[in-house]
C-alpha cells in the first residue's frame, strides 16, 4: 500500500505573482497509472504539472504554498536538490524542442549530463531509450543525423526517448500531440499506453477524447480548483459535479 | 489616381534611403582606391616608412594596428562574453541589473577621446605600463566592451528558450545548460559581434593616441610593453602633421586603403566564421 501513491498533493496553492493560479490542491497520483488533467485553457492544468518537477522555480514572481510528496516526501523542503528532482520526474513538452544535436547526442544529453562517459553503456541507453519510445526502427540508420530532420510526430517521441533515457519515475507530459496531425497522435498514444507499464504518467490535455482513450485516472480543472478527480470512466460517464458535466458534454467552453 | 500616386512618391522615398547608404559606401571606397591604389605595392606593404614617411611602406603600423587588436580581443571578447552570459542567463530582475544595464548604455556613448584620457590615467600612470601596445590595447578592450557584451546578449537571447527548458527538465544543473545547449546555439552569433567591434576597434585613434601609438619608430615593437605604430595613427599624422601634406596625399590614401581593407576582410571573416559555425544540426 506504501507505493501505490506516487505522488499526494496537499493544500497547493500557487500564485503569479499577485494572481492565484492555483487555489488548494489536493490530489494523489497512483502508481503506474496514467492521470489526466483536463480542463479549459488557463484553468491551471499546465502550471499544476510544472509545480511537480519544479519548473515554475524558473518563472520570476512566483510562489507556492501547500506540499507535493513524491514518495512520501515534499519536494519543496528547504535541503531538495532540484536537479536530482528533475531527474527522477522527467517531462515532455507542448512543442517537441529536440537540442540542435544529433538524434543520438539528443538522447545521450540526459546520461552525459549526470556522469555517464562510458561508449558502451552510452549506446546502449540509446537504443534501449529510442526503442521504449518506438522509434529506433525509423531512425536507427541515422542515429548522427540532426534532430531537427525528423518529422513532428517523430521529434515528440525523441523527446520522449530522451526522457526516457535519465530513468526516470513519474513522466510529466504538457499537451504532448497538440502540435501534431491525427497519426502521429495516435503514435504518441499507443507509446503513453506502453510507458504505463513501468512509469507514472501525468498527462496535461486539451482533447476529452484523448483523455478518454488513454487514462485511468482524470481530474477536471476550473479556473484553478481541482472540481473533480476521479478514475476516467466516472468522470466521463457518471460526473458527480455538474460544471465537469457541462464540460465534458461541452456546453462550455 | 491620388492614392495610388501617394503610394508610388512613398516607396520611392523609401527605396531612395536605404539605396543612399550603398551610395554612400560605394564613394568612400571609390574615392579612397582611385587616390590610393597607385602607391600600393608589395614594398609599401612590407616595409617600413623612410625619408621622413615620404618613402616607403607601412609594414610597422600594419603590425602595430595588428599587434593592439590581439590584446584588445584576448580581453574584450571574453569579458563580453561572461558578462552577456551573467545579464541574460544569471541576474535577476532588480536595480543592480538596471544600474548595469545603464552603465553599460552610458559606456557606449562615452567619446572615444574620454577613453583615450582614461587609458592614460589607469594604464599607463596608474599601472605603470607606460604608454604601450598593452595599455592601448586595453583603453581599446574598456571601448569595445558595450558592443561586445551587447553583441553577445542578443545572441544569446535567440537561443529558444525551449533548449533551456528541456535540459534543465532533464536534471541538467544551470550552467551545464548554458555551456551544452546555449552557448553552443549562441557562439557564432557572439563572435560575429565581436569580431565588428575588434574590427571597429582596430580603426579608432584618439583611444591610441595618448597609450602608445608613436608618430615614427624605426624598429618594430619587441614586447606589450613597447610603443607601436598603428594605422590609423600614421593615417592622422600623414593627413594632418607631416610638414609636406602634399607630397605625401597619396601615401595618406594608400594607408586608408590599407586600413580600409583590413577591416572589410575582417568583417568578412566575420561573416565566414558564423557561417562555418552556424550550427550544423540546424536544418
Amino acid at each position: 500500500m506504501e507505493n501505490q501513491y506516487k505522488l499526494e498533493v496537499k493544500n497547493l496553492d500557487f500564485y503569479y505573482d499577485k494572481f492565484q493560479a492555483l487555489n488548494d490542491i489536493n490530489m494523489k497520483v497512483p502508481a503506474k497509472k496514467i492521470t489526466a488533467l483536463i480542463g479549459p485553457s488557463g484553468c491551471g492544468k499546465s502550471t499544476f504539472l510544472r509545480t511537480i518537477n519544479r519548473m515554475n522555480d524558473l518563472i520570476e514572481n512566483t510562489h507556492l504554498t501547500g506540499e507535493v510528496l513524491f514518495d512520501g516526501n515534499n519536494i519543496y523542503a528547504e535541503k531538495v536538490d532540484v536537479v536530482e528532482l528533475r531527474k527522477k520526474i522527467g517531462m515532455v513538452f507542448q512543442q517537441p524542442n529536440p537540442f540542435p544535436k544529433s538524434i543520438y547526442d539528443n538522447i545521450a544529453y540526459g546520461p552525459r549530463m549526470h556522469g555517464l562517459k562510458n561508449k558502451e553503456k552510452l549506446e546502449e541507453l540509446v537504443v534501449e531509450s529510442l526503442k521504449k519510445a518506438a522509434l529506433f526502427d525509423e531512425v536507427k540508420d541515422r542515429l548522427d543525423k540532426s534532430a531537427l530532420s525528423l518529422s513532428g510526430g517523430q521529434q515528440q517521441r525523441l523527446c520522449i526517448a530522451r526522457a526516457l533515457a535519465v530513468k526516470p519515475d513519474i513522466l510529466l507530459m504538457d499537451e504532448p500531440a497538440s502540435a501534431l496531425d491525427p497519426v502521429a497522435t495516435a503514435k504518441i498514444e499507443d507509446l503513453i499506453a506502453d510507458l504505463k507499464n513501468n512509469y507514472s504518467i501525468v498527462i496535461v490535455t486539451h482533447s476529452m477524447q484523448q483523455a478518454a482513450r488513454v487514462s485511468d485516472n482524470t481530474a477536471f480543472f476550473l479556473m484553478g480548483e481541482l472540481i473533480e478527480y476521479d478514475t476516467t470512466e466516472t468522470i466521463f460517464e457518471n460526473p458527480s459535479d455538474q460544471r465537469t458535466e457541462d464540460y465534458i458534454t461541452g456546453r462550455f467552453g | 489616381m491620388a492614392k495610388d500616386l501617394k503610394e508610388k512618391i512613398g516607396f520611392f522615398t523609401l527605396r531612395l534611403s536605404a539605396l543612399l547608404v550603398l551610395l554612400i559606401l560605394f564613394i568612400i571606397l571609390f574615392d579612397i582606391i582611385t587616390k590610393g591604389i597607385s602607391v600600393i605595392s608589395w614594398e609599401f606593404l612590407s616595409t617600413a616608412p623612410r625619408r621622413n614617411m615620404t618613402e616607403g611602406g607601412i609594414f610597422p603600423a600594419i603590425y602595430g594596428t595588428f599587434l593592439v587588436t590581439i590584446i584588445t580581443a584576448f580581453v574584450s571578447v571574453p569579458l563580453g562574453a561572461f558578462g552577456a552570459i551573467y545579464l541574460n542567463e544569471y541576474a535577476k530582475k532588480g536595480w543592480i541589473t538596471r544600474l548595469i544595464r545603464m552603465a553599460i548604455r552610458n559606456l557606449a556613448g562615452v567619446p572615444s577621446i574620454v577613453f583615450g584620457l582614461f587609458g592614460v590615467g589607469i594604464f599607463v600612470v596608474l599601472f605603470d605600463f607606460g604608454p604601450s601596445i598593452l595599455s592601448a590595447g586595453l583603453t581599446l578592450a574598456l571601448m569595445t566592451l558595450p558592443i561586445t557584451i551587447t553583441s553577445s546578449e542578443e545572441a544569446l537571447k535567440t537561443v529558444p528558450r525551449s533548449y533551456r527548458d528541456g535540459s534543465l527538465a532533464l536534471g541538467a544543473t544551470k550552467w551545464q545548460t548554458i555551456k551544452n545547449n546555449v552557448l553552443p546555439v549562441a557562439l557564432p552569433g557572439m563572435l560575429t559581434g565581436s569580431i565588428l567591434g575588434l574590427a571597429r576597434a582596430a580603426g579608432e585613434t584618439a583611444p591610441i593616441l595618448f597609450t602608445g601609438a608613436a608618430f615614427f619608430l624605426p624598429y618594430l615593437p619587441d614586447s606589450i610593453f613597447s610603443q607601436f605604430m598603428a594605422l590609423p595613427y600614421h593615417l592622422y599624422i600623414l593627413a594632418t602633421q607631416h610638414h609636406s601634406i602634399s607630397t605625401v596625399r597619396p601615401i595618406a590614401y594608400g594607408t586608408a586603403l590599407v586600413l580600409i581593407t583590413l577591416v572589410l576582410i575582417v568583417n568578412m571573416a566575420a561573416i565566414i566564421v558564423r557561417n562555418k559555425l552556424r550550427n550544423k544540426y540546424k536544418r
